[in-house]
Order: structure tokens, then sequence, then C-alpha cells
């Protein structure tokens, strides 16, 4: 068996024997990050620990940079021309802002669901097994299983599996979103990065990708950018609150949504603005 | 203030109204107008020319004598030199727009090159007709093969396919490249995987249409010294060759001398007119079939 | 739901472990990372080869041909005659050609088309714009040897019926028909000028008690004025640059003559007939075909930044 795998077992093993956070390693370790956008500051010393296998909840007033700063988990903000980026984010003993680490490492190992279900106008099996094949697995009896096991383990196969030839596009907006997972989870990453997925679903919808979170991150790290209050609050084990660029409290969920130690996220909790 | 006289008012509101409506009708007629012009147009050739077309004249030689003259050598003219001019126009067209649209810095280098485009756009197609006896029929010795014509062709419409290209890639949205380089793609896997694949309905549609513009060009092939009358087949790139739009040619000026000869200047245009209906019906069919909604 | 939860680690395949494999033998795809950017940008420069070859070809062979007929002579001078003994070559007779017929184009294709784009964009409803506008899509998209073929056997003969003085070949027929064909192209770019004037601007007209007449000529076709003239002078450069309905229409006369009954030759038509004749690769006749080119491009291009020149300015208004 693998190392990768041996480290997974030891580490699920882990949670069994105590359920505090102290007991995660950490995934993603945050130290210093500022980022602009042109002249525009968007991030400002960022310092943040996110644990290994947990939901970890990001939310915010909308321009408080929360979107910012994951699509910097996986460079993604780099598709915006004139950004620069100050700091270090280690991942994997690695700080991923340096030029010499490859993004597409770093994306194949970081997968990333949209605010939008994003699927290819192609077939539903094509949409899974689009990142295998990139990554250069051919063997059509390899990807058969791999597009099974991805859209099981995304709650979508008994959906899906007599249309698997289909064009996406017909699938509902919800299915889509859980798509999109299943599309990530085909190339097995370690982090599942989420930016606001449930914004453009209905609220049966919402709940399914819910739940399904609660699932994965007994094998996944997951960030979740959301606006959703509640949403964060259902799902989350720690919870980190942007505002204007910086992170005013980053805690256990519980407490950042019983026991707030700042009047800003307070005010914000409870809804006096946002 | 001078108080209004409503009276006054009312009948010269009525007149402008009046006005109005006569410009109306003027404006709507010369709408029309374009419209009987090419009404008679194809009234008229199809009068002249369709009962000349016969299995003997599409599939028949050339002949000084109008009852057995056929056109088969210019039709397999054009359909020779659209092989050479689709795989060239396609090839340049959509790896320029490609290069364009995705991988040029944004900048001087890129709008210079975006510049000269719509400027050759405008450059007069005789002066590409100079351009291709120069470069591929002198220079490359080229002669007036079916090469020389078609690679004089497509640099002709290569301008129409790059623009209608650029906009066909513009129109896939980001969210689509964004989701593939999420999942670790490089960018060339991306454009090859996701973007064009998207694109092709779009880009199908806009080299069909400049291949049209191609097909129905004349000028530049009379400078390259298409022959008039030509009795063999061309059977490969580098075979002389003639084409529907220069028979047409042909047969109109040589009308003055053998009156048949219009009729089958007519016939020809009926061929070449079902030619490009044909294509521009396929080329809407792709767009309204394969076209994604997004 | 928790069925099947450790979907990843009960995983038969580990498809993390087969792409960390993978990436070893991925140099083939690094390389085309690599290459396809490069490849690409040579066939963009294609284009910029293009204009580099029309303009060395024409420049290289028309200083040539200066050489033997000054210039001064050549833009001057109202003697064309090539292929005398004694040979003259004085461009103005295709001048004055090609500016008539582009007149007489324009004459038809300017009102009637800016009418039609009038009426398309202010007055017609959106069922009739659907069928008109693919109709006129057709107009333009019809070969010019049509068109001319067209002029030639129909419209001259048509006119001569109550008009016997004018030629079998003339400019006037061709230059009719050339602006029918020019009339879609005005119709549609003035169109688009008029479109995209904010429907707020008409409003404002309209709720003061304006006809639809009063607004468009009085907010609609201010606004979009500088659309409108760039549409003409690309309508111009066009009718400058068409070539096969002159050809065949407007014979090869090269007197200097603003007669419009009689065959006058344009630029455009000389160029047929010389290359298409048997003019030897080196003689002066040879080289006469590209200072005649060259003049066309530099008229044609001009036109086109000039409306490139006009229409940039329209697109600051708003």
């Amino acid at each position: 068996m693998s190392m990768l795998m041996e480290r997974k077992m030891t580490v699920e093993n882990d949670k069994h024997v105590k359920k505090s956070s102290n007991s995660h390693r950490i995934v993603y370790d945050t130290k210093d990050l500022n980022l602009w956008y042109s002249n525009t500051h968007a991030l400002k010393d960022i310092n943040l620990a996110i644990n290994e296998k947990e939901v970890t909840a990001i939310i915010g007033p909308s321009g408080c940079g929360k979107s910012t700063y994951i699509k910097t988990l996986n460079r993604m903000v780099e598709l915006v021309p004139g950004v620069r980026t100050t700091g270090s984010i280690t991942y994997k003993n690695k700080n991923i802002l340096d030029k010499s680490f490859k993004v597409e490492d770093l994306r194949t190992q970081v997968g990333m669901v949209f605010q939008k279900a994003n699927p290819f106008p192609k077939s539903i099996y094509e949409n899974i097994a689009y990142g295998p094949k990139i990554h250069g697995i051919r063997n059509k009896k390899v990807l058969d299983e791999i597009v099974e096991t991805s859209l099981r383990g995304a709650y979508i196969w008994d959906e899906v599996k007599d249309r698997l030839n289909e064009n996406a596009y017909g699938l509902s907006g919800g299915q889509q979103q859980r798509l999109c997972i299943a599309r990530c989870l085909a190339i097995q990453p370690d982090v599942i990065l989420m930016d606001e997925p449930t914004s453009a679903l209905d609220p049966k919808s919402t709940l399914k990708i819910e739940e399904l979170a609660q699932e994965l991150k007994k094998d996944y790290s997951i960030i979740i950018v959301t606006h959703n209050m509640q949403q964060a609050a259902r799902i989350s084990d720690k919870t980190a609150f942007f505002l204007n660029g910086e992170v005013i409290e980053f805690d256990d969920t519980n407490t950042i949504f019983t026991n707030p130690a700042d009047n800003r996220t307070e005010d914000y909790i409870s809804g006096r603005f946002g | 203030m001078e108080k209004l006289d409503t009276l006054k008012l009312t009948s010269r509101m009525n007149a402008r109204v009046r006005k109005n409506a006569i410009w109306k009708s003027i404006f709507f007629l010369s709408t029309l107008f374009g419209l009987i012009v090419l009404a008679v147009l194809i009234i008229r050739v199809l009068t002249q020319g369709a009962g000349w077309i016969d299995i003997n004249f599409l599939t028949g030689r050339l002949s000084t004598d109008a009852e057995r003259a056929g056109i088969m050598g210019a039709l397999l003219g054009t359909v020779w030199v659209m092989l050479v001019v689709i795989p060239v126009t396609l090839i340049i067209g959509v790896g320029t727009a490609v290069y364009l649209e995705l991988y040029a810095k944004r900048g001087k280098f890129q709008s210079f090159i975006e510049t000269n485009i719509s400027n050759l756009a405008g450059v007069p197609s005789i002066v590409y007709g100079l351009l291709g006896l120069t470069v591929f029929s002198r220079l490359m010795d080229l002669g007036n093969a079916v090469l020389a014509g078609g690679l004089t062709l497509s640099l002709l419409v290569l301008p129409i396919l790059i623009v209608s290209a650029q906009e066909a890639l513009r129109a896939v949205p980001g969210h689509l490249a964004e989701a593939s380089y999420a999942m670790g793609a490089t960018k060339w896997q991306t454009i090859r995987r996701v973007i064009l694949p998207a694109a092709l309905a779009s880009i199908l549609t806009g080299s069909i249409l400049s291949l049209s513009r191609a097909i129905g060009e004349t000028a530049p092939l009379t400078v390259l010294g298409i022959p008039a009358f030509l009795l063999p087949f061309p059977e490969g790139i580098f075979d002389t060759f003639t084409a529907l739009p220069m028979q047409i040619y042909y047969w109109t000026l040589d009308s003055s001398l053998v009156a048949e000869y219009a009729n089958l200047a007519a016939a020809t245009i009926v061929v070449l007119l079902v030619l490009l209906f044909v294509l521009n019906s396929i080329a809407i069919f792709i767009r309204n079939k394969f076209q994604q909604r997004y | 739901m928790a069925k099947n939860s450790d979907s990843k680690t009960n995983n038969a395949v580990n498809v993390s472990e087969m792409i960390v494999q993978n990436k070893k033998k991925k140099s083939m795809s690094n390389l085309m990372e690599k290459l396809v950017p490069s490849f690409l940008f040579l066939l963009a420069s294609i284009t910029v080869l293009t204009t580099i070859g029309i303009l060395y070809t024409l420049l290289l062979e028309a200083i040539q041909f200066f050489k033997a007929v000054p210039i001064w002579e050549f833009f001057t001078t109202t003697e064309l005659k090539p292929l005398s003994q004694d040979p003259q070559f004085g461009v103005l007779p295709l001048i004055s050609g090609t500016l008539i017929s582009t007149v007489i184009a324009m004459i038809v294709a300017g009102p009637i088309g800016l009418m039609s784009a009038i009426y398309l964009s202010e007055y017609a409803s959106d069922k009739v714009r659907k069928v008109f506008k693919p109709l006129l899509e057709i107009l333009a998209g019809i070969p010019t040897i049509v068109y001319g073929f067209f002029a030639f056997t129909f419209v001259t003969p048509l006119i001569r019926t109550f008009w016997p003085e004018l030629g079998a070949t003339n400019i006037l027929s061709p230059g009719l028909v050339m602006g029918v064909m020019i009339i879609p192209m005005i119709a549609s770019l003035s169109e688009d000028a008029m479109n995209s004037v904010p429907n707020s601007i008409r409003e404002g007209s309209l709720a003061m008690g304006a006809t639809r007449l009063e607004t468009t000529f009085k907010v609609v076709i201010p606004a979009a004025f500088s659309g409108i003239i760039a549409s003409f002078v690309l309508g111009i450069s066009r009718a400058i640059g068409e070539t096969m309905i002159v050809t065949i229409a407007s014979g090869s006369s090269k007197n200097f003559t603003f007669d419009i009954t009689q065959s006058m030759q344009t630029m455009t038509a000389y160029i047929v007939e010389v290359s298409g004749g048997e003019a030897p690769a080196g003689s002066t006749i040879y080289y006469s075909l590209y200072a005649v080119a060259l003049t066309l491009f530099v008229f044609t291009l001009i036109m086109n930044l000039l409306a490139r020149y006009v229409s940039r300015k329209f697109r600051e208004e708003y």
C-alpha cells in the first residue's frame, strides 16, 4: 500500500480516538499573506492554519476577500492579470506561492467546486473522465471504474448511471453541481475547495451538497466559502470570519457562532451588516 | 410668452404625422428595392439558364459548341481549389485566432496584428491576385495550377475566418476553462480539450461562410491567368484548372460573339448559386443544431 | 447516504498514485506546452507576412515602372496607350473611371442603404426585421461575377431600350449594379450604428411629442452620425476595389472622359486586362500593373483607415 494511503489510514484512526482539532494535522499554513489586484489591496496579513480532514468555513460580507483567499489556495487567482502576492502558504512542507511550485501539480492535489456549476459541454462520462485523462490515464477499464467510484462518492451515481453518455447540460442545477464534485473526486485530491457551491441552488439541492460535504470530510480536507451563515454553522468544524481583506476571527465554529471574541464578528453574525 | 394656438397646433400636428407616414413608406420601399433587384436577378438567371442545365451540361467537357458544352472541368477545378483552401485557412485561421485570443499578451503587438488583419480584410481582392501572381505563380513557379489559385484565395479569405474564429473563441464562457485549470490541466490541454471543442460549431459555421466567399471569387483568378478554354480535367493540386466563376466570366464576355454563351453563363451561375445556397444552409444547420447553450 | 463513505480509501484503483506515476513520463506534454505557443505565433505571423508580401511586391515592381515612366507623368497625364508603338502611361483615365463608377454606386447605395437602415432600425417590427435582414445578407453574398453578368446582359440592354445613346459597354450600368451590391453593407453597418444609440435618447424625444421621423433625423442620426459616415466610407472603399462588375460591363476604353454613357476602364479592370493579356514579365506594361495596383491599394487603404478613425471617434461618444 502506498505511503499516501497509510498516512490517511492513520489520520482516520486518530480521529476516532479523540475528537479535538488538536489531533488534526495542518494542511494549509498561511503566513502573512498579502495580495494585490493591480492597486487594490485585497488580502491583508492573513494568518490561518487550516486542518486536514475538517470542514473549514470562510464567511464574511461580499468583497471581504474570502473568494480571493480560497482561489489563492490553488493559485486560480493568477488567472486575473496583475495579481501580486507576498507571504507564504505552506502545503505539504512547500510554499505554494513559490514560482517554482508547478500550479498543475498543486491543482491536481487540490480540487475546486465553483459558485456556478460548470460542467463541460460533454457527456456525463467524459466530464468525470476529463481529469484522469489529462493526467495520462487512458485505460478504458480503469476509467470506467473511476467514473463509477467518483459518481458514487458524490452520491449521484444512481441518478445518472443509465445516461452516462448524455450531455451533462441535461442535468438539473443541483445534479450538475454534484457532478462537478464527482469530477473533482475523480483525480483523488487531498483538498476540495468550495467557492459558494450552493449559492445558485434551491434549498433541497443545497441540503444534498451539505450532507455530501459532511461525508467527504472523512477523506478530504474541505474549505468552503459561503455567505450563508446557517450553512457554515451546520457543516463546518472551524470558521474564519473575513472583513475588508483581513481575518477578524478564526476559531471552532461553535465558538464563533455562540461566543465570538470580536464585536465585528458578532455584528456580522447577528445580521447587523453584510 | 405667447399663448399656444391649439387650432394651429393640431393642424400642424396632423401634417407632421402625415409626413411621418409618407416617409415611413419611402423607407420601406428603399428596403424593398434591394430585395426586388435580388428577385429580378434570380428570376432572370433562372429563366435564362435553368433550361440549359442537364446531365450533359453538368458532366460534360467544355466545347465551343454551346449545345455540347459542359462544366465538369470547372466544377472539378472549384472542388480542387476548395481542397486547398479548406485545410490551409482552417489551420492558419484557427491557429491565429487561438494565438490572439488565448496566448498573446494584451498589448502593442497583439493590437498591431489585429489592426493588420482588419486592414487586410479591406484590401481589394485583385491585389491579392497580384500577390499570388508574383509569389505563387512566378516565385514558387506554380503557374496557374490549383495550388497557386488555392493559396491565393486562402490568403484572401483568411482575415474573415480569423475574425469569426476569434468571436467563436471569445463566446466560450470563462468558467469552462476555469474548471479545466482547477483540475490541474495545462493551458494547451484546456484549449484542445475544452475551449476548441466548445467553439467548434461556430468556427465551422464561420469557415463555411468564408469558404463560400472563396468559391465565388473571380478577380484574383483572372490575374493568375486561369485559362479560358481548358479541356483536360484537373487531377491534382499541380494541374492547371479553371473554376466556375472563371467559366461564367469567359462565357459572359464572349456572349457578344455567340449569343447562347449568355445562357451557358446563366446556367453556370445557377449551379454556382445552388452550391453557395447548399453551403450556407449547412452553415446555418450547424449553427442551430450544434451550438452550445451555456 | 452513508453507505460507501470510504469511496476514496476503498478504491480499487488508486488514481492519485497513478497520476504521480504518469507525471514522470510527462516530458512529452511539457514539450507540447512549450512548442504550441511558438507554432501558433508562427501561424499568426503569416498575416503579417501577407501584408509585407503585398507591400513588397507592389512597391518593388512599381519602382521598376517609375524608372521608365516618371511618377509625375503617370499621375498627371490623360493618355493611356500601353500597347501603342509609342506607349503612354497616364493613370488619370483609370482614376476617372474608378471615381465615376464609385460616385454612381454611392448615389444608389448611399441613400437607399441609409433609408433601409432607418427602416430596419427605427420603424420595422422584430418580425419584419427577422425576414429582411437574412434576405439582405443573401444580396451581400452573391458573387460579384454574377452582378457583372447581370449588369452586362440585363441592366445595360434594359436602359438602352429607353436611352439608345447608351453604349453596349458603359460605366453607368456597372455603377448602378455596384450600388445595389453595396446597399446591404451600408444598410447593416448604419443599422448597427443606429442600434447602438441608447433608447433613452429616443424616448426622450418621442415623449416630447416628436414623431418617429423627427426623432430619427434630429436625434438618432446625429447621434449615430460617425458610424453612418464610416459605413459610407467603407462602401466607397468597396466600390473602388470592385473588379468583376466593371471589367465585364464597362469595357476597356481608356479615354479620359466624364460621359457616363461611354465605356471607361477602372484601375481594377485595367489590372485584369493587362495581367490576363500577354504582357511579358519585365516589360513596362507589365510593371504598370503594379503601379496601378499600388495606386488602388493606397486609395482603399486611406478609405479603410478613415473609416476606422471615424468609427473610433464614434465609440468615444458613449
